[in-house]
Parts: C-alpha cells; structure tokens; sequence
C-alpha cells in the first residue's frame, strides 16, 4: 500500500525541487513553445488513450446500434442490408430472449445476493486486530485470479452428476444424487455457485478498505452510549458503508448482465444453448448463439443493445429510489 | 487511507480465526481439486469415495494437455498478451490520468465522465464491430486483434487519476513548468517518479484482467493460434473428453497467476483496496 507518498497538497512543507533543466536563458522561442505546450500540452497527454478509445470504445459501441438495423450474416460482414427495427421486433417475439432475460436476471440475484452478504461478513472478520491477516487478503483474492474458464472446468467436475464431489457429500448425507446440469434451478444454482466463488473475496477486501475508513471515534461514542456490538454493526458501520455497498451492487449487476464464460462452459458439449432446454442460457450466451453459431450479426447485435438498455433502465432505477429516498428522509 | 493491517478494531476471537479457516478452505478447495484430477487417472477420478491425494499421472496428464490443446503456444501467446497490454495500458492511463488530475483544458470533466461512463459498458456491445473490422484486415488468429481493444481501460485512466490529484503536488508540476521544463520532460522526470507505486499495482492488476480476458479472445483466435483462455475454452468444449487433461490443462493456465499473486499479491490487495476507497 503506497500510502507514503500522499502529500497534503497546498502545505508549506516544501516539495523536493525537480531536475533543473539546461540553464540556459529563456528566449522568445522558447517562451512561445511553452505557451503552446501549456494549451495544447495537455491534449498530447490524453491523445494516445483518445485515439484508441475512439477506435475501440466509442465507435464499436455507436456502431453495434448502427448494425442492429440491418442484416449482416457473420459469412459477409461487410454486406449489410438495411431493415430498420426488425431485429428488435424479432427479438420480443422470440421465446429465448425473453428465457435467457429470465435466467440472467435469476442468476444474478442467486449469486449477487449471497455473494454480498457473505462478503460483508468475511470483511467483518478481517477487519480489526487479526493474526496473518496478509495470508487471509491474499487467499481472499486466490479465486478471482482463477481464471472463469479454469474455474467452471473444475466445478463442473465437482458437480458431476455421477463422480461428483458434491453429489457424494450429499450421498453421505442420505440425499439422493441431483442431475445438476439438466434441472433449471439445479444448474442456476450451479452457475451461480461459481460466480460467488469468484468474487466474494473481491468484494470483501472492497468492503474491508471501507471498514478501514470509517473513524474509530464512532464506535468509541457508540460503546460510549452503551450500544452492542451488533447495534454497532447497525447503526455505524451499514450506514457508514453504504456508498459502497451501492457500489458493488452497481458492479454486480453489470458482470450479471453481461454473464458468459460460466454458463458457456458449464456444459461445454451442449454448445451455445446453455443446458438442453436452455434452462441456464444468458443473454450473454443468447448473444454469441445468434451471433456465432446461428451466424447473424444483426441480430447479435440488437440483443447486445437490448443489454445496454436494461442496463440504463436498472441506473433509472436506482437513480429514482435514491432521489425519492432523499426527498423522503 | 488503509492502515497497516491488523491494527484496529477489536481483537480478533478464535470463533473469528475458525470463520476465517472454513474461507480459507473453501477459496482454495476448488484449486486443490484442480490438482488432485489432473494427477489422477480417469478411472481414479470415477471412484466413489473421490480420491482425496494427488496420483501419479500428473506428467502424462500435463504432456496431454500440452500437445493436444496447444497449450505451449498458449502460454506464451498469453504472457505477449498480457505483458504487453499491462505495460501499453499503464503508460496510456499516466499519460491520461496525469492530464486529467493536474492539467486544464476544455471538456476536462466531459471526457473523464465519458470515460468512466464506458466502464459500464459490457463488452458484448463491441464485439460486433470489432469482429467485422478483424476480418475487414484480415486479424483473425492474430495477437493484435486481443492487444489493441484491450489497452482502452477506463479503469486504469480513473485510477491513475485517482492516486495522482492527492500523491503529485501541483507545485511540483508547476515549478517544472517554471523551470522551462516541456511536457515530456514533466512526465518523464516528475510525474513518472510519483506515480511509480501506483503504475506498479495497475500493471498487476492488467496482468491479471488481461491473462483472464475471455468473451471477445474466443471469439477473435481460434485453437491455431490460441490464449490460454481460447485453449481452455476448446478443451471444455468437448474434443478431449478426458477429464484428467481437462484438469490439468485448467492448472498449468492458472499456475502463472497463482505465481503471481504469491509474489506480489499484498501490493495486489492494497491497489484494489486502494482504488474501492477513492473510487
């Protein structure tokens, strides 16, 4: 943590002087160049990332609108017939987007909702004065440096329907083996395991930097008052964390929505149609079928749109309740 | 600013270290098992009880893997990969993030929120136009068309500009610029030195994100030519059916991250902790 170099900007304690240049006079030339470096001079600094931004960000993501409106087969991409919204209206007429809306949104809260909860709480525990707490940071970051395809791999071996791990705990436990794959809510739960595993140490250690920002002057005024550990955890830290766990909320449903790898690869063989019956497919799935196997563009490229509105329409959601919530309080 | 670990808040119970074991074991279980299956036969695998130790056939297992997924190509497609990704996206996020921390000029605010906006975005809404310019210039199966879109990181120009409004003082540029120093002279000679911690995790952090990267390499390389992803991705995808391979072809793609975060995890740590307080 390279917390050393902050300096508090404006104090006196003098700076250490920088390398002086070349001493010679300054001539009018150069008094010029400077006064162009100054108005232009900053423009240089963002112009590389600028130029692959607008290459590589901006343009592909106005362009993708731009090709929803047209049918582009993935064997021609470069002929492209215009056919206004018919891509969009397609798609509301056809039952596997409106599957694979449900299914994302299902998996989301499945793994979302756990996946905070137990977070906050393993932040809790690392928080405070703690033995080899390094060790535990650094294991808590161990799966998201796992990569999503190593990770599914390894849990669809443990969640083998026949030589599975888990089906042989749940043996021991005199419950039948469960067909994982091939249930709608067996396999989400599976899906949505995988994610959890992820990323609850990620966002631990999120929530961890914020515990560490909160002043210990509160709890003292809260022990103070008499409060009990958990009306502390109430009435100090949820309150004092809650940008943050707005945060990663926000966070969350943005990997949510865009979930791919884990569904994709949960069951390989089956292709791009997550489980026989669709049952754990993803808009983000749904998008790759139709792009890259069923091989039409356009309409890959109407459904990435139709992701990027639900996107806006959840921060139009969110945006209100806090608005309504402020004009409320 | 984060403390020192370990050095506030109540001290911690053995009910507090006994929670902390279960995560411990759980966050590294699926990794262990990673390694038990691909040191095992198939048939060993299919044993009830599981086996519980690592077997004998973790070198034929790797040697499998090696041939039959491409995975020597693999990983080192995904080391020029990632390694140039981390260094081009750490010197364009300075460059950037100095500029917006420090320097004024028109749209400052405009842009950065423009930037931070794209964050949002998933990447399934470029992949289209991505796809059709890679085969527009004939790209497909090479490591530019994986490199180039993933140097544009919204996060890395915000967390640049984070760590530089409060770790460079503005006096400092400024007597720079006083001194006759030019723009690249600042960079070189002030910024740079500043930023040197922070430019450090977000390499690591790149590396990372970018030796994990996934939706738009499976689509941009094939098996021919793949990243460690693309190679798992085929592996699971179902032509070798063997279990065991698949296993340790999922542990030798890991193994360099795992390597990594061994090395550098707690500055790793720190700069994501870092980044969620200012961010």
């Amino acid at each position: 943590m390279a917390s050393d170099t902050t300096t508090t900007t404006g104090a006196p304690a003098a700076p250490p002087p920088p390398p002086a240049p070349a001493g010679a006079p300054r001539s009018a030339w150069r008094g010029r160049r400077h006064r162009w470096g100054v108005r232009w001079g900053p423009y240089a600094h963002i112009a590389p990332f600028f130029v692959l931004f607008a290459a590589f960000g901006i343009f592909p993501l106005l362009y993708t609108g731009w090709a929803s409106l047209h049918r582009v087969e993935l064997t021609a991409p470069t002929d492209m017939e215009w056919v206004g919204l018919r891509n969009y209206a397609r798609l509301l007429d056809d039952e596997f987007f409106w599957n694979a809306l449900r299914n994302t949104v299902t998996i989301g809260l499945l793994s979302t909702v756990p996946q905070l909860l137990m977070a906050l709480g393993i932040a809790h525990l690392l928080h405070g004065r703690l033995r080899g707490s390094t060790f535990f940071r650094v294991v808590a970051l161990t799966p998201y440096a796992t990569s999503v395809a190593a990770a599914t791999l390894v849990f669809v071996l443990l969640f083998g329907r026949d030589f599975g791990l888990v089906n042989w705990v749940l043996g021991l436990l005199g419950a039948g083996p469960v067909d994982w794959q091939n249930g709608r809510w067996t396999s989400q739960f599976a899906v949505s395991t995988i994610v959890i595993w992820r990323w609850t140490g990620y966002n631990a250690l999120i929530y961890l930097a914020a515990l560490q920002a909160i002043p210990d002057e509160l709890y003292e005024a809260a022990a103070l008052d008499g409060a009990s550990r958990w009306q502390q955890f109430r009435h100090v830290t949820v309150p004092s964390l809650r940008p943050t766990i707005l945060f990663t909320c926000v966070v969350s449903t943005i990997g949510a929505t865009q979930l791919f790898g884990e569904p994709l690869l949960f069951n390989g063989s089956a292709g791009a149609t997550g489980g026989s019956d669709h049952q754990f497919q993803t808009l983000g799935l749904y998008l790759y079928e139709q792009g890259w196997v069923n091989l039409h563009l356009g309409r890959a490229s109407a459904i990435a749109w139709a992701m990027l509105l639900i996107l806006l329409l959840a921060g139009a959601a969110v945006a209100l309740v806090r608005a309504w919530r402020r004009r409320t309080r | 600013m984060s403390t020192p670990p370990g050095r506030r808040g109540p001290r911690a119970g053995l009910l507090t270290y006994a929670a902390l074991l279960v995560f411990t074991v759980v966050s590294l279980f699926p990794l262990v098992w990673t390694a038990i299956a691909a040191s095992s036969s198939n048939g060993r695998l299919a044993r009830t009880p599981p086996p519980f130790w690592f077997g004998d056939d973790l070198l034929r297992n790797l040697g499998v893997a090696w041939t039959d997924a491409n995975l020597g190509r693999a990983l080192l497609n995904t080391t020029v990969v990632a390694g140039t990704v981390a260094a081009g996206t750490v010197l364009f996020s300075t460059l950037a993030g100095f500029a917006f921390a420090k320097l004024r000029f028109r749209f400052r605010n405009l842009l950065l929120l423009l930037v931070v906006g794209t964050m949002t975005v998933p990447p399934q809404l470029s992949v289209v136009p991505l796809f059709m310019l890679v085969a527009e210039v004939s790209w497909t199966d090479r490591l530019q068309s994986v490199i180039l879109p993933a140097l544009v990181s919204g996060f890395g120009v915000f967390f640049m500009r984070q760590y530089l409004v409060t770790a460079l003082p503005t006096e400092l540029v400024e007597a720079a610029r006083v001194d006759g120093a030019n723009g690249w002279r600042v960079v070189w000679h002030v910024v740079f030195p500043a930023a040197r911690p922070a430019m450090a995790v977000l390499a690591m952090l790149t590396f990372v994100m970018s030796w994990n990267d996934f939706f738009w390499p499976i689509i941009a390389l094939t098996q021919a030519n793949p990243t460690v992803q693309v190679a798992l991705t085929g592996l699971g995808r179902g032509y070798i059916p063997d279990q065991s391979v698949i296993m340790a072809g999922a542990l030798l793609g890991t193994l360099p991250l795992l390597l990594v975060l061994v090395v550098f995890g707690r500055r790793i740590v720190g700069g994501i902790m870092q980044g969620a307080v200012k961010g």
